[in-house]
Order: C-alpha cells, then structure tokens, then sequence
C-alpha cells in the first residue's frame, strides 16, 4: 500500500493540507498518552489534583495535542521528509473536545540544493480557538 | 528563579533504544494510523525502516529519573511548557541507540500581561546515533510567570 508521494514539482505557495479532525478526546486518551510518552504528571490524569491545582477538569498534555498534530505534515510531506516541526501552546484540551487540524504551504524554495517547502500549521478544538500553532519544513524528491 | 547565569548548564548524557513497539503504541495515542508505525515491511519499502512520528523524541524527556536535565531553579506552580521545536538532520529508525544531551541554550525575561515579568528557559536536546551522527535537536522552551498563573 503505498503512499501518495508528494513531489516539489506538485507543490505552489498557498497550498492547503489536507485537513482533518480528532473528535471526542477522552480522560482514556490523556492516559494512554501518559503510558506512550511517560508524562504522568497528575494534572491531565488525576481529577482531584487538577481541581486543586485550579482546574475544573484534567486536560490533555500539550505534547499529546502536537502529537496530533503532527501527522497533519508527516501525512502531507512525508514522514522522511520533514527537516523542522514547531509548535506553539496557546489553549488548553479539555475532554470532550475535538481537535481539527490545518496547515497551508507558506514558502517554496531552492536551498543549498534542497528543494525545500514551508509551512504555518494549527490545531483547533471545535469553538475554533487555536490550542496550537506551529510551523513546519521539509525538503522534498524532485520528479526530474 | 533562572537566570542568566544558567547559561551553559549540561545535564547528564542520557542513552534510548529506540523500540517499534514503543513507536507502535505512541503512534497509536496520538491517534494516528499511518502503516509506515505499525507494519515493519511497509516501512522499510518504502523509507528504509521504522521511523519515529515526529513528536516521539520528547519521550526521552521522561525517560531518565530526570537527571538529563540540566537544574534549573524554577518554582513549578507557576511553570508553563510555552513552545517546542524538532529539527531533524538525519532519519532515526528503530533499533537506533541515540545519546541525548541536553543544555541551557538561553534564559531571557518579558514583562507580560497578567503574570507581571516571565522568564523564558530555553533548553536545547541534541541526540547523536550509534554511529557517532547527529541527528536530531529538540528545542523546548519554558515560561515561569511572575505570579501563579490562573488557570
């Protein structure tokens, strides 16, 4: 089954990736995350440590959220591809919500002889409020 | 509080297998079901082997009794996880046995909004193969508020 590659040739500035969205995001989700990364800080699993710590409910690690998000480019650009993935925490995942993720090609250009494209990405839970924004980079094959 | 002269600080090399399995389930919580994290033939025709998803070095982080990370005086009620970067130089495939170092690359100050002066605590993660290459660095950068942050 192989994947859709993706060429510099087939790429233009303004590009959209393909989006998509996470529903539903559980307190099972959170943990699963904490067993995968081993971040078992208590605030997004445990609910009487999130309330006293001020918080109505535990919420997902922010690095669970750009995990999430990181298929957005690694599906777009390919995985063996990507030079650069950034990303800024700006909202809180709360459980319940669901996470859509969007990009769009920003740059497009010839660096050091690697066919290089650039890109703003975003994951937003369903008010649209952004929970993250990031960047990405990749250098990509040439169909010449 | 951290400060300037934090600058510099290296903590202790920390070695990670880098295991499909582990990928496999990271892979699957965060949701994603690309084949090239769950069918080690697929992945090696088509990029030579199984590859982390981007995000997976950050488990490095909790790997080790913390003690990779260079001390940084920082009061952890007022500590937010403010950004994170990957840069990658060459591909990490399972079976890899990386070495990390992390360091203190900067400590800068803002004055905010509702939390008065934030301090920024940039940390750099640079992870070398077996082979001696570097391959990856791991940017992360932390904010500690002027006041307990409300959440």
């Amino acid at each position: 089954m192989a994947r859709k590659k993706l060429y510099f040739e087939d790429v233009k500035e303004g590009d959209e990736l393909p989006s998509f969205t996470v529903e539903n995001l559980t307190r099972t989700d959170f943990v699963k995350y904490a067993g995968s990364s081993g971040d078992f800080n208590p605030i997004h699993h445990d609910q009487t440590f999130a309330e006293v710590s001020g918080n109505p409910t535990v919420f997902a690690m922010g690095m669970m959220n750009a995990g999430i998000l990181s298929r957005l480019v690694a599906d777009y650009a390919g995985l063996e591809n990507l030079r650069k993935y950034r990303v800024r925490f700006a909202t809180r995942v709360w459980p319940g919500d669901s996470v859509t993720c969007k990009g769009k090609v920003t740059k497009k250009a010839v660096e050091n002889g690697e066919k290089i494209i650039e890109g703003e990405i975003a994951a937003l839970n369903q008010k649209g409020e952004v929970a993250i924004q990031g960047s990405f980079r990749a250098a990509l094959p040439s169909r010449g | 509080m951290a400060d300037k002269s934090d600058i510099g600080k290296v903590g202790k090399p920390i070695t990670i297998r880098i295991e499909a399995g582990k990928i496999r389930e990271f892979a699957k919580s965060i949701k994603d079901p690309n084949p090239l994290y769950y069918d080690e033939n697929v992945a090696k025709a088509e990029i030579g082997g199984v590859m982390p998803p981007p995000t997976f070095l950050m488990t490095l982080a909790h790997w080790d009794e913390g003690e990779g990370r260079p001390h940084v005086q920082m009061d952890l009620r007022r500590v937010l996880h403010g950004e994170q970067e990957f840069e990658y130089l060459k591909p990490v495939y399972a079976g890899d046995v990386l070495t990390a170092v992390t360091k203190v690359a900067d400590v800068y100050e803002k004055t905010g909004g509702r939390g008065g002066t934030m301090t920024f605590v940039v940390m750099d993660t640079e992870f070398t193969n077996q082979k001696g290459e570097r391959v990856a660095i791991s940017r992360g950068v932390t904010i500690e508020t002027g006041q307990v942050v409300a959440r």
